[in-house]
């Protein structure tokens, strides 16, 4: 029996395709073969048009989100075996496609720096010293700073999907990782960049980004804290 | 053409704080990536970074000077003394300001940055943030540019990401631009800089077996190289002990300072048999856990007979493999399908680290005017002969921002770019010339080929034991793949927007050219120092060979030359712990 696998990859170059298309390219993956193996065996072997981003191949630096298989991961994380014979790879969805799996992603880094994503103090830095930070307090942000922005996410939420001012799960996360941390004092200031309509009160808890995410994080659980915090906050502006 | 007072070639760690000194003293800077910063291979770091900051209880007596020993005897005494002091005396400074600018660093009892042991190290002395250093650091610097880049007072910063750098144009010895491809648009630029800071990182992927970054080739230093700056102390490249059996994922050092153990086939922790490691044990310096592994693979007592020894930390406990090790556990988890807590580990020694690269002093200046080199693609030297683990991303920050105030301070005391447009226009037309001759080729060799054995031949004859039969015959084999390079025919010739297989393979020459560096100078040193192991001259050798070696561009191969080492502080002793 051919142990060959067909990979269907979507192409597009907005400049020469009137629209997209998927091309298969088959072969034969060796033992142990990841999804990015195989783009970079038929980018080396087979068709060096195709496009598409990369970079520790060990699933930190956030480069190589794309739909495989029917849900966001990424490449470099995913055995070929196991997804089938047929697999078709998309890349990351609501935002301009730039070349085949490559994508624009300034709206995504947009959001991003749109919720202040910088540790806010409030004095300056000690500078001859540490900020202290008890470990139970520096627990607070475990996990919320394992995200890589990857932009699966983003990509797979529905929300986004159909209202492009909405921030989205990274940029939420990345906003709670900064109130949460003890270090930081402007989250009054925070909450009122992402504590509206287009912020955390867009989120239709629909938990495909706490579903796609391929470090386990909850974006979810973030925007649900924003949303209390917001609610809080407003409560007490009433008093 | 585009114009800034200092561009920034490298978007890593090093490059980032080189930009971010440049902002803090309102210079006009850019900063060009062929990546988007986040996505720089210093994310993979894993382990730490280290500083004399007593925050750990067996910590206390630690100080500058006694990190400085360290690192100069890890070094095999190679570095150069003066500079390892100015390294070591300006880390606790650099750590704490990447803490105040929000780095999740782990926290000990009393809440300050939490320590950890690492190799060669006399000390616990490696800060750490879980095993996800790297990341926590590179997020961090990106999180201060993104607040520069809009501070309404400051002077500007551009981020220029996804443009590969592909030269560096230097005029009477003056670094006066850059050419660059915007990828995304598939156009060249040309850059007009008063001054120019190299931050491109290491050039792992030259061998097969390395836990580097795919993007770590060797087109960064080969940019220097080739506009006319030596390299400095290629031979020197470092093997890490545990990288993971087949991808040679790397599995941090941390996992030894947190008191893994090492065992053969017998299920011994075997560095007790060796001399050199048997007081230290699994926290023996990089080199020398490199050196005895392959020696009992070589005899033997690998994992049933094969290429691999087992790192085992079950006895560290599900708890603190969770919140000390989790990266590791999930990169064991998914590659090898091993969970640590329940598991020994599959390990190997893998390329991991180029102690070598751009020629540069203690204030990161090249011997070319207005040119700057920082990070893992310069050699300042603070690593020597052999890099201790941590030392690392020290390295990017500390000389990283030095690199920048020195850019600055040239420009303010009046180091400027007058008119060069000639030169920048002839510089741009090389480069068009050279993608029209890849694009044009007649030949018929197939680059991935010549990547591949470039990739085998290293691993295999230019690893952790060298002999000069080996030696020769990889020169050779580097040689006659330069020669083939020229009748590379690429798949792609339809244009430059993200023509990945013309990047790949326009970075592939670079490959080569420090591949050629490398091969020349293990076979030129006859001597073992750090990370050198030559069989042939099992000796260090310190009245023929303390000194640096230079590499300069010919297009034949390098000239090697010679290169004072600054010693002083330390006098060079035999090397054991
Ligand atoms: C897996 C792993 C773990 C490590 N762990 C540790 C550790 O725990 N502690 C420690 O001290 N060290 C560690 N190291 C070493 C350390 O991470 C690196 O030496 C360091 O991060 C290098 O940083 P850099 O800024 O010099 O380069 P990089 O982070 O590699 O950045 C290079 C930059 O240059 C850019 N670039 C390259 N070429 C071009 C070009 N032609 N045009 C435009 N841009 C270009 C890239 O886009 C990138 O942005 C580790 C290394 C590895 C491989
Ligand atoms: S290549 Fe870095 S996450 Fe996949």
């Amino acid at each position: 029996m051919s142990k060959e696998v067909t990979f269907k990859v979507f192409r597009f170059d907005p400049e020469k395709d009137k629209k997209p298309y998927f091309q298969k390219y088959a072969f034969e993956p060796r033992q142990g073969m990841t999804i990015l193996d195989g783009l970079f065996h038929i980018q080396r072997k087979i068709d060096g048009s195709i496009a598409f981003r990369s970079s520790c191949r060990e699933g930190v630096c956030g480069s190589c989100a794309m739909h495989i298989g029917g849900k966001y991961r990424l490449a470099c994380e995913t055995q070929i075996k196991g997804l089938g014979k047929n697999i078709t790879i998309r890349p990351l969805a609501h935002v301009p496609i730039i070349k085949d799996l490559v994508v624009d992603m300034k709206p995504f880094w947009n959001k991003y720096k749109s919720v202040k994503p910088y540790l806010m103090p409030g004095d300056p830095d000690p500078a001859s010293h540490e900020r202290i930070q008890s470990e139970d307090e520096r627990k607070k942000i475990d996990v919320l700073i394992d995200c890589i922005l990857c932009g699966a996410c983003t990509s797979s939420c529905s929300v986004t999907a159909t209202n492009e001012d909405y921030l989205g799960p990274a940029a939420l996360m990345k906003a709670n990782r900064f109130i949460r941390d003890t270090r930081d004092n402007a989250t009054d200031e925070r909450l009122r960049l992402v504590a509206t309509e287009n912020g955390a009160y867009r989120c239709h808890t629909i938990f495909s980004c706490q579903y796609v995410c391929p470090k386990d994080l909850n974006p979810q659980a973030s925007i649900q804290e924003i949303q209390e915090l917001g609610v809080k906050r407003i409560l007490k502006e009433k008093e | 053409m585009k114009y800034h007072q200092v561009l920034v070639v490298g978007g890593g760690l090093a490059g980032m704080r080189a930009a971010v000194a440049c902002n803090r003293r309102n210079i006009k800077v850019g900063l060009l990536s062929k990546i988007h910063p986040v996505r720089s291979h210093s994310t993979s770091a894993q382990g730490g970074i280290n500083a004399a900051m007593n925050n750990h209880v067996r910590g206390k007596h630690d100080d500058v000077m006694r990190h400085a020993f360290d690192t100069i005897k890890g070094s095999d005494y190679l570095a150069d003394q003066d500079a390892v002091v100015k390294f070591t005396a300006d880390a606790p400074h650099r750590i704490i300001e990447m803490e105040n600018w929000g780095v999740p660093f782990s926290r000990n009892e009393e809440g300050k940055i939490a320590q950890r042991p690492f190799g060669g190290a006399g000390f616990p002395r490696t800060c750490y943030a879980a095993d996800r250093t790297g990341m926590y650091l590179i997020q961090t610097l990106w999180e201060q540019v993104c607040k520069y880049t809009e501070a309404s007072m400051r002077e500007e910063m551009v981020i220029y990401d996804e443009w590969v750098c592909l030269k560096i144009i230097v005029e009477k010895n003056k670094a006066v631009g850059v050419v660059a491809w915007n990828l995304a648009e598939g156009k060249l630029e040309i850059f007009k800089a008063d001054a120019i800071i190299m931050g491109t990182g290491g050039i792992g992927r030259i061998y097969s077996n390395t836990s580097n970054a795919l993007t770590n080739t060797g087109m960064g230093m080969a940019l220097a190289y080739w506009a006319g700056v030596p390299l400095k102390d290629m031979e020197f490249v470092q093997f890490h002990p545990t990288t993971l059996k087949g991808n040679n994922c790397l599995m941090t050092e941390g996992c030894r300072g947190e008191g893994g153990y090492l065992l053969n086939d017998k299920g011994e922790r075997f560095l007790a048999n060796y001399p050199d490691s048997s007081v230290a044990m699994e926290i023996a310096p990089r080199d020398i856990v490199s050196r005895n592994i392959t020696r009992e693979v070589m005899a033997g007592r690998g994992i049933n007979g094969q290429d691999y020894v087992y790192l085992d930390l079950r006895h560290l406990g599900a708890e603190k493999i969770m919140t000390r090790l989790p990266g590791i556990r999930d990169l064991a988890m998914n590659f090898v399908g091993v969970d640590p807590i329940t598991q020994p580990v599959p390990i190997q020694p893998g390329h991991h680290y180029t102690m070598g690269g751009i020629d540069v002093n203690e204030n990161a200046a090249t011997p070319v005017e207005g040119l700057y080199a920082a990070g893992e693609c310069a050699c300042v030297s603070v690593h020597g002969a052999n890099r201790l683990g941590g030392n690392s991303l020290l390295e990017t920050i500390v000389f990283g921002a030095i690199a920048g105030e020195s850019a600055v301070k040239y420009i303010e005391d009046g180091g400027k770019t007058g008119d060069v447009s000639k030169t920048l226009e002839k510089g741009k037309k090389e480069v068009e010339d050279k993608i029209l001759s890849i694009f044009e080729s007649k030949g018929d060799e197939d680059p991935s080929l010549i990547r591949e054995e470039l990739q085998k031949v290293m691993a295999e004859k230019v690893g952790v034991f060298r002999n000069e039969k080996d030696l020769k015959a990889a020169h050779t084999k580097v040689q006659e793949l330069r020669d083939r390079y020229k009748k590379i025919k690429i798949m792609n010739t339809s244009g430059l927007k993200f023509n990945q297989d013309l990047m790949w393979n326009m970075e592939l020459e670079g490959d080569l050219d420090i591949a050629e560096t490398i091969v020349a100078g293990a076979l030129n040193r006859k001597e073992s120092r750090g990370s050198q192991s030559r069989t042939d001259f099992p000796v260090r050798d310190d009245k023929n060979w303390l000194h640096h070696s230079t590499f300069t561009y010919t297009p034949k191969g390098a000239k090697l030359g010679k290169k004072k080492v600054t010693l002083g502080y330390f006098k060079p002793k035999e090397r054991t712990y």
